[in-house]
């Protein structure tokens, strides 16, 4: 049954609107980096103005901004080859060996990413402090892996079980041992389970903030930490601060774009298709 | 072999996810029935229930208790109903769906810092943010956000982050809904009210309690919005119960208060993952 | 001695007792189906011989070696599967292949093997293309190859055709009884469709609740039935099945060796309808099939539904009067218990 035309059109013109205004703090800051301080905080807001790229260079000069980027890529690609080495063995014997307690562990190491954070602040804190590992990326690098261990697990365990069974079944009888079956039929069907789970870490751990500010100052610090030094403004900021806000989350929006239906699979624990 | 492969497989993952859980814990627990401050290390005496005892009966505590319900609650309600209307808003066809649902999702992957930052300076400063600009050009006096009501400015920006997941989940859930029914419904007679509220409705009430129960869980954890815009303040109007704890454990130092505090916090969290447990488990083959 | 045999073959998953005590003996180069309604085994029977499950209890014997504990990869069977499982990340001449890649077969060897089994088949287009590009009836020939090009002991089939359309099964059947007709090899097909059966087995075993039933050629399973089962589970429409009391006239032809509490059978080309002036007992016209080539009358005599076929079209209309007789020759006459009576 076609659409009503006029329905249609209602609907473009709603959903446009609305997809706008919610857009609108992000395109904001994204115009926001382009200009000059004073044209920042200009009364009525520029929407026309001339563009300078000076916000992305004096973020570099005043706050060593590519040392925070550089911290932000190694714990964030730390910690994802780290999760997955770590989970898809796991998930692997999970999905293709699977015992009466497998459902039961599953549960389990799902129910250990729902505590909250700040029960382990503490205790991780006083840890930390005491292995001298304060302010240093192995720690960051560890805690992160650790907090989205269990999604990693879930997720590659998902896409381990969407492999047809028959189709092992096959390898089995073409005369396949468990290690060639992994090498020639598991592996490269699982390739894109693991790109989206590798993607769902990078995101996580690229915008993790509470144990980044806690745990780091001033050498291990992450983007998020170095955001959120700008909260204490020192004269005109806002530029600047929208320069360093653009780059540190456009990555990772845009990452976003592209994975957003294996994000929810993740985020969600599958619970909804 | 059999029987070793898959337990050395596994072993690393259970291993490490279990000293996670069990270390901090144990020590949390530990710490919360002992006086120690971090700025005082070496005696740490026994001391009961009175770190217990000294959280629960701190003033911030209840208004923290309070603050932590309604940003919840409140984040829930907004991005449930705005999830469910906007997931139908896009579920049909029009020109460009696909740039709008990019441009509805990105929100989401904003790190919490830069959403802070975000909101405080350039959308709710009372000169020249954009909304007192809004408000302005309405003829209305602007809006002090952050300091009139700074909880309902954590409100916003946390729900503005997590709309984008509830539509997703929504948009996705839609998407399964059963064509076949839908026109064997309009065949019988209903009307577009009469499917929405019998098939779509009741066919959205389990992503619902998923989405719900989520956010829930990650929404008692808010802390780097709170964190970099209000400070928990002005006095403790926009505390939360996690920010309350940082406060006490790396702002007092008083760790023992602080884990007694963390201990509550984990408690309500294991009530409601008990229920999202269940409701995943279900969907556990 | 037999090519491949089954030795008192039981399983049980826990509590289900799924096989339960078969014996089986198989001739090399036949062509063997098991059929049977859901549940009765058949494809859990088939598996057991592939090796993906094992075995409770019994012993299976290949070409004189057992098998009953060796690993799939190594009993020299090949499986097509019901879902074709074909690798879908590798072209169809690399899933042909990989069998063979996989025993160290040399290259060269490995090319003329699968260029043989494609030009069978009318693959040999297709040979670079991947799963998704093929249609269903080309992917189950693929299936099929990757069998072929084995050339293993024995060919395993679980219901190979029943996700085909029609046309395409009709067509793919009769391709399937060409290859074995060339290439001879021992097989054995699992399968719930009786037309499959009785057109492609040198032998049909019929299975039910874990049990054979009876084993034979498919003319012998039709003409001689060993028991109520096999008489109503072979042949389309079902054997028509009258208690011995329901119509006296019937159980009177049949000189008295019928039980007085079994059943009397008769299969649908063993009844004649004619206009109700005719000899016979009385009946009425319930339902008419015209197929074309054949009709089906349904009718009703004394309460007892039967179904009559019959070469001829018929002037017969719903709610006629007829008169139903049938032919003595053709009679099944079975005890309350389900078995055959000797005729």
């Amino acid at each position: 049954m076609q659409a009503n035309p006029l329905f249609t059109a209602l609907r473009a013109v709603g959903a446009w609107g609305v997809a706008l205004l919610l857009f609108f703090p992000l395109g904001w800051l994204f115009l926001t980096a382009f200009k000059t301080e004073l044209q920042a905080i200009h009364v009525p807001p520029l929407f026309v103005f001339e563009p300078t790229m000076d916000n992305f260079g004096e973020v570099q000069r005043r706050s060593d901004y590519l040392l925070f980027a550089r911290n932000s890529l190694i714990t964030s690609v730390g910690s994802t080859i780290l999760g997955l080495l770590i989970a898809a063995p796991a998930a692997y014997s999970m999905a293709f060996f699977r015992t009466k307690r497998t459902r039961d562990i599953l549960m389990w190491m799902l129910s250990t990413k729902m505590m909250p954070a700040v029960g382990a602040l503490v205790p991780i804190y006083v840890l930390a402090q005491t292995a001298g590992m304060l302010d240093t990326l192995p720690a960051l690098i560890i805690v992160f892996t650790l907090s989205n261990l269990p999604i990693m697990v879930w997720m590659l365990y998902t896409s381990y079980k969407d492999i047809p069974n028959e189709i092992l079944e096959a390898a089995r009888m073409d005369g396949a041992s468990i290690w060639t079956e992994f090498r020639h039929v598991v592996m490269p069907l699982s390739v894109g389970g693991l790109a989206s789970c590798g993607l769902l870490c990078l995101v996580l751990s690229w915008n993790e903030a509470f144990w980044a500010l806690n745990l780091t100052s001033a050498k291990a610090g992450t983007l998020a930490t170095l955001i959120a030094s700008y909260s204490s403004p020192e004269g005109l900021f806002w530029a600047k601060l929208s320069a360093a806000s653009l780059m540190a989350i456009a990555p990772i929006v845009v990452f976003g774009w592209f994975s957003q239906k294996q994000l929810v699979q993740g985020l969600t624990f599958g619970a909804v298709k | 072999m059999n029987r070793f492969l898959p337990r050395a497989l596994m072993a690393p993952a259970v291993i490490t996810l279990f000293l996670w859980m069990i270390v901090p814990l144990l020590m949390t627990l530990y710490f919360s029935f002992v006086t120690y401050n971090l700025m005082q290390p070496g005696e740490r005496p026994f001391s009961g229930l009175e770190n217990f005892h000294y959280f629960v009966t701190d003033p911030d505590f209840w208004p923290a208790v309070m603050n932590t319900l309604l940003l919840i609650g409140w984040v829930i309600v907004i991005t449930v109903i705005g999830g469910v209307l906007l997931a139908l808003l896009v579920n049909e066809p029009f020109p460009g769906r696909g740039i709008v649902r990019v441009l509805l999702i990105s929100p989401f992957f904003v790190m919490p810092a830069v959403n802070a930052l975000l909101w405080k300076h350039m959308m709710m400063n009372p000169i020249y943010g954009v909304l007192a600009n809004v408000w302005t050009f309405f003829g209305l006096t602007p809006v002090d956000w952050l300091t009139d009501v700074p909880l309902l400015s954590v409100v916003i920006m946390v729900a503005w982050q997590w709309l984008p997941f509830a539509c997703l989940i929504f948009i996705t859930s839609l998407q399964s809904l059963d064509r076949e029914q839908m026109e064997a419904a309009r065949m019988d007679g209903a009307n577009a009210f009469q499917r929405f509220g019998y098939l779509t409705v009741p066919h959205l009430g389990r992503p619902m309690a998923v989405v719900i129960m989520i956010e829930m869980i990650f929404l008692l954890s808010v802390f780097a919005e709170i964190a970099i815009t209000t400070n928990g303040g002005p006095g403790n109007e926009s505390t939360n119960l996690t920010y309350m704890i940082f406060k006490q454990s790396l702002m007092n130092f008083d760790v023992g208060v602080a884990s007694a505090g963390a201990l509550f916090a984990v408690i309500l969290a294991n009530i409601v993952a008990a229920f999202l447990i269940r409701i995943i488990g279900k969907n556990l083959d | 001695m037999a090519y491949l045999e089954l030795k008192n073959i039981k399983k049980s998953f826990g509590d289900a007792h799924i096989i339960k005590g078969v014996d089986l003996q198989i001739n090399k180069g036949e062509f063997i189906v098991f059929v049977g309604p859901s549940g009765c085994g058949k494809s859990t029977l088939l598996r057991l011989i592939a090796g993906l499950e094992p075995v409770t209890s019994g012993q299976l014997m290949l070409d004189g070696r057992e098998i009953t504990n060796l690993p799939s990869g190594k009993r020299d069977l090949a499986m097509v599967f019901q879902s074709y499982a074909l690798y879908p990340h590798m072209s169809v001449a690399d899933n042909m292949s990989f069998a063979l890649k996989l025993a160290n077969v040399p290259k060269d060897e490995i090319r003329k093997k699968v260029d043989y089994a494609a030009k069978q088949l009318n693959l040999t287009n297709y040979l670079e293309r991947t799963p998704k590009e093929l249609s269903g009836g080309q992917r189950q020939r693929v299936a099929i190859g990757r069998a072929i090009v084995r050339a293993p002991k024995v060919f395993l089939f679980d219901e190979p055709l029943s996700n085909l359309d029609a046309a395409l099964r009709g067509n793919t059947r009769v391709e399937i009884h060409k290859l074995h007709v060339a290439l001879g090899a021992t097989s054995i097909y699992v399968t719930h469709d009786q037309v499959e059966a009785m057109t492609l087995a040198d032998r049909v075993v019929v299975l039910k609740d874990g049990l054979i039933e009876q084993v034979g050629a498919p003319m012998d399973l039709y003409d001689r039935p060993a028991n109520q089962f096999v008489a109503q589970f072979i042949g389309m429409p079902s054997m028509n099945m009258i208690a011995a009391s329901a119509i006296p006239s019937f159980s009177a032809q049949t000189g008295g060796r019928l039980p007085s509490d079994g059943f009397l059978g008769v299969r649908p080309e063993g009844l004649r309808v004619s206009p109700v002036n005719g000899a016979g007992v009385r009946g009425k016209v319930d339902l008419i099939e015209a197929l074309g080539s054949d009709t089906l009358i349904h009718v009703d005599v004394d309460g007892v539904p039967l179904i009559a076929r019959q070469n001829e079209r018929t002037p017969l209309h719903v709610g006629d009067d007829v008169a139903v007789e049938l032919d003595p020759s053709v009679l099944h006459l079975f005890s309350r218990e389900g078995h055959t009576v000797a005729a």
